[in-house]
C-alpha cells in the first residue's frame, strides 16, 4: 500500500514544476523516436510470426468439415484485435521499453543525474518521466495497429503458402461479420497498458538507491511489475469492455 | 553569505545532523571536512535543497531557502552551480550540450550567446575542442573541469562541490583545488566545498567547518586549524605521519 501511495504520489508530482512548452516538445520527439520507432523491428518480427503462427495452430484445431476455411482467419482476425498485439505485444514492449526506461533512470539516479536537474531547480521528474510516458502513449497504439496488420499478413502468407486455406477464403474470413469495437476497444487498451508500462518502469528507476545491481534489480522489478499490471488490466477490461 | 541555522535531520530512525549552524563567506572557499560518513555530503545535500532539514533554517543572503516562497526558492537555485562526487554529467548529451544545459532551462539567451559562453567556461577550465565528445569519451579530470564549467556557466553566486578531487591523482586534484580557488576569486562567489583531503583544506580553504558524527565541532579559518586543540579535530588534520612532521615540528 505504500509502494501505491508513492507511486501516486510520483505521479502527482509530473505534473507539478513544469518546464516550458517547448522544451516538452523536444523531449517528447526524442523519446517517440527511441520507444516508437526503435521498437518497430521487434514489433514486426514477433507480430509476423505470431500472424504465422497463429493460423496454421488454428487450422490444425479446426479438423470439422462443416467448418469453412474462411474462418481460421476470422479467428486470426479477432484474436490479433483482441489479444495478441494489443496484450502480448505488451508484454514485448514492457520487456524492451520497461526495462530500458528504468535501467536509464536508475542509471541517471545512481550517478547523480537526477540530483544535478533538481539542483538546477528542474523537477527532474516532470522533466524525465513526463515526457517518456506521453510518447509512449502515443507510439504504443500506432505499434499495436502496425501489429494488428502485419499479424493479418504473417497468417495470409503462412495460409496460402503452406495451402491451408485460398487467399480468397483469407481475406474473405478478415472481414467476415467485422465489430468495428474491436479496434476500439484494442486502442483503449493499448492506451492503458502503454500508460501502465511507461509509469511502473519510470517509478522503478527513478527510485533506485545503490548501485549498478540495483539498476539491474529495478529493470527486472520495472518489467515483472509492468507485466502483472498489464494482465490485471487487461482482465479488469475486458469485464468492463465486453462482459 | 550563506548561513545555516540549527540544522538537523534523522532517516528513519537514525539521526544524522545534529543542531548545525555556521556561516560560509562570500568570495571565500568554505570547508566542510570530517571523515567518512560523518555527515558531510548530507549537509550539503541539505543546503542546495536536495535533502529537507527535519529542523532549522538556510539562508541565503538574507533569504530563506526552508521558509521561503517559491519565488525566492526558485531564484536561489538560479544562482546555485554545483559540482558532484562523480562529476553528474548527462551521459545522452555531448560535453557542449552538457555545459549548455543550464542556460537551456534557465535562460532564453539566443543560441549564439549560449555556445560563445560555454566556450568561454569550457576555455576558462582548460578545456578545448571538446565540446562534441561525449561524457564517455574524457577522462575523470576532464569530467570534473566539465563539471565545474556547467556549475559556472550560468554566472552562479553559489558554488558548491562535493568531494571535487575524489577519484583524481594528487596532481590533478591539486589543479582542480586550484581551478575552484580561481574561480572563487575572480567571481567573488561563495563556495562551500565537502571535502576529506587535507591538501585541500591547507591549499585552498579559507573558512573551515569540522563534522564528526554528525555534529559541527569546530569552524575556523585556515591559519587556526593546525593550531587548535581539539583532540577530535587534530586526530583528523594529523592522522599521517607526513602531516605531523610538516605541521608539529
Amino acid at each position: 500500500m505504500r509502494s501505491l501511495g508513492k507511486y501516486v504520489t510520483f505521479m502527482g508530482s509530473l505534473l507539478t514544476r513544469r518546464e516550458t512548452f517547448s522544451t516538452y516538445i523536444k523531449l517528447i520527439i526524442q523519446e517517440c523516436v527511441n520507444v516508437g520507432y526503435n521498437s518497430l523491428f521487434i514489433v514486426g518480427i514477433v507480430s509476423l510470426f505470431m500472424g504465422a503462427v497463429t493460423t496454421i495452430q488454428t487450422a490444425f484445431n479446426l479438423v470439422s468439415p462443416f467448418i469453412p476455411d474462411y474462418v481460421i482467419s476470422l479467428v486470426v482476425r479477432d484474436m490479433a484485435i483482441l489479444e495478441l498485439s494489443p496484450t502480448i505485444i505488451a508484454i514485448i514492449f514492457a520487456g524492451k521499453v520497461g526495462s530500458s526506461i528504468a535501467g536509464e533512470l536508475g542509471t541517471m539516479r545512481i550517478t547523480e543525474q537526477i540530483d544535478a536537474l533538481e539542483v538546477m531547480g528542474i523537477n527532474a521528474s516532470s522533466y524525465l518521466v513526463l515526457p517518456k510516458i506521453i510518447a509512449c502513449v502515443i507510439m504504443y497504439p500506432m505499434l499495436v495497429i502496425l501489429s494488428i496488420f502485419l499479424i493479418l499478413f504473417g497468417g495470409y502468407f503462412a495460409g496460402t503458402i503452406t495451402g491451408i486455406l485460398s487467399s480468397v477464403d483469407y481475406l474473405y474470413g478478415i472481414r467476415y461479420e467485422f465489430i468495428e469495437f474491436n479496434i476500439t476497444f484494442a486502442i483503449i487498451k493499448a492506451l492503458v497498458f502503454s500508460f501502465l508500462i511507461a509509469s511502473i518502469s519510470s517509478y522503478k528507476g527513478f527510485f533506485t538507491t545503490g548501485g549498478s545491481l540495483e539498476v539491474g534489480k529495478a529493470s527486472t522489478s520495472a518489467v515483472t511489475n509492468s507485466c502483472i499490471a498489464v494482465l490485471l488490466a487487461d482482465y479488469a477490461l475486458a469485464q468492463l469492455l465486453l462482459g | 553569505m550563506i548561513e545555516i541555522k540549527n540544522i538537523s535531520k534523522s532517516f528513519k530512525e537514525k539521526q544524522v545532523l545534529f543542531d548545525i549552524s555556521g556561516t560560509f563567506l562570500k568570495g571565500k572557499n568554505n570547508l566542510i571536512i570530517g571523515s567518512s560518513g560523518t555527515g558531510k555530503s548530507v549537509l550539503l545535500k541539505n543546503i542546495v535543497g536536495l535533502i529537507t532539514p527535519d529542523q532549522g533554517d538556510i539562508i541565503y543572503n538574507e533569504r530563506s531557502f526552508i521558509y521561503g516562497s517559491e519565488q525566492d526558492r526558485k531564484q536561489i537555485r538560479r544562482e546555485i552551480g554545483m559540482l558532484f562526487q562523480g562529476s553528474a554529467l548527462f551521459d545522452s548529451k555531448n560535453i557542449e550540450e552538457n555545459v549548455r544545459f543550464p542556460l537551456d532551462i534557465l535562460t532564453d539567451f539566443p543560441i549564439e550567446e549560449k555556445i560563445d559562453r560555454v566556450n568561454f567556461c569550457l576555455e576558462r577550465v582548460g578545456l578545448l575542442n571538446i565540446n562534441k565528445k561525449m561524457p564517455s569519451e574524457i577522462s575523470g579530470g576532464m569530467k570534473k573541469r566539465v563539471g565545474i564549467a556547467r556549475a559556472i556557466v550560468n554566472r552562479p553566486n553559489y558554488l558548491f562541490c562535493d568531494e571535487p578531487n575524489s577519484g583524481l591523482d594528487p596532481q590533478t586534484g591539486i589543479k582542480i583545488d586550484n581551478l575552484i580557488k580561481e574561480i572563487t576569486s575572480e567571481y567573488s562567489i561563495t563556495t562551500v566545498i565537502v571535502t576529506h583531503d587535507m591538501n585541500s583544506v591547507f591549499e585552498i580553504g579559507d573558512h573551515i567547518m569540522f563534522l564528526l558524527e554528525g555534529k559541527k565541532l569546530w569552524e575556523g579559518s585556515n591559519g587556526e586549524v593546525t593550531k587548535s586543540d581539539l583532540k577530535e579535530l587534530n586526530d583528523f588534520i594529523f592522522a599521517t605521519k607526513l602531516m605531523k612532521q610538516m605541521y608539529l615540528h
